[in-house]
């Protein structure tokens, strides 16, 4: 079934605020085999000028499809998560993320593309700290394969 | 804020090549990775499940590999803050077998263009075998 197209542009508010911990940094840092102390020592990381723990690029995603989700679960939107894969991803960071950070996402279903049967989606997400400080914006495409046929 | 990366931006050139790094993919590491990042989907994790859906065997999170490619990023740069932007497109999948090795994950890069204020464009390719498991994959580094 063909993505619903009445849901371009729609935005999606977090309900309440992602907790950066170091604790979670930590373990994110070690399933990814990453021993750099500037992820688990807030001495290494003050001694590389940062104020805490720093997040691995790709940390966000723990977090940046939390606002979506509400929307990727709707039966009006027609995704069958059964047939997704995660097709691109991009990062685009305005600041680092630190251990401490509260942050609020904000997700877009930005585009909707048919490309052969498959249908595209592109997810934009406005990450920044609760006071507004922009902080990174994401990019999720998800492919959900036959959908458009 | 002085940022610690290590690679000076003066001390590189367009065209440079980022030596390769080697990075073993084990069962073990994907269900770390499923428990710390909440994705359980099962094709990552459990063979039966796998083959059931048509796929060879467990295959590796595209977020785990995303991962790993970002790891060769910023232990080049030599601070993870120096990353500030990465994308990539999953072109083919990981697929790691259950016994002592797994998989094997090639990742290597090209200084592609040198920009303004100490950052350069570095593009990534990276292997598994034969197969290139990323594709369009790009980052924005910001050098000392």
């Amino acid at each position: 079934m063909a993505l619903n197209r009445d849901f371009l542009g729609r935005a999606y508010a977090s309900s309440v605020p992602y907790e950066v911990s170091r604790v979670k940094i930590k373990e994110f840092a070690s399933a990814i085999g990453d021993p750099n102390p500037i992820y688990r020592d807030r001495e290494a990381a003050a001694a590389a000028g940062h104020p805490d723990v720093v997040a691995p690029p790709t940390f966000p995603i723990e977090f940046s499809l939390s606002g979506a989700g509400e929307a990727l679960s709707d039966p009006e939107f027609g995704l069958n998560f059964a047939m997704v894969v995660h097709g691109e991803q991009r990062f685009s960071y305005q600041r680092p993320i630190y251990a401490g950070d509260e942050l609020i996402c904000t997700s877009t279903i930005a585009e909707i593309r048919s490309v052969g049967r498959n249908e595209f989606l592109t997810v934009k997400s406005d990450i920044t700290t609760v006071a507004g400080e922009p902080v990174c914006t994401t990019y999720n495409v998800i492919v959900e394969r036959g959908g458009a046929a | 804020m002085t940022m610690a990366a290590t690679i000076k931006y003066d001390e590189v050139e367009a065209g440079q090549e980022i030596p390769a790094v080697e990075y073993q993919v084990r069962r073990v590491n994907l269900v770390m990775y499923a428990g710390a990042s909440g994705d359980f989907n099962p094709i990552h994790w459990n063979e039966r499940f796998a083959k059931s859906v048509g796929l060879p065997d467990v295959i590796a999170h595209g977020m785990f590999t995303m991962a790993e490619a970002g790891r060769f990023l910023t232990d080049w740069a030599g601070d993870p803050a120096a990353v500030v932007d990465y994308g990539v497109r999953f072109s083919s999948m990981v697929v790691v077998p259950d016994d002592e090795n797994g998989a094997t994950l090639v990742v290597s890069g090209v200084i592609e263009e040198k920009l303004e204020d100490k950052r350069v464009v570095v593009t990534l390719t990276a292997k598994s075998g034969d197969s290139r498991v990323l594709s369009k994959a790009r980052a924005v580094v910001q050098l000392a």
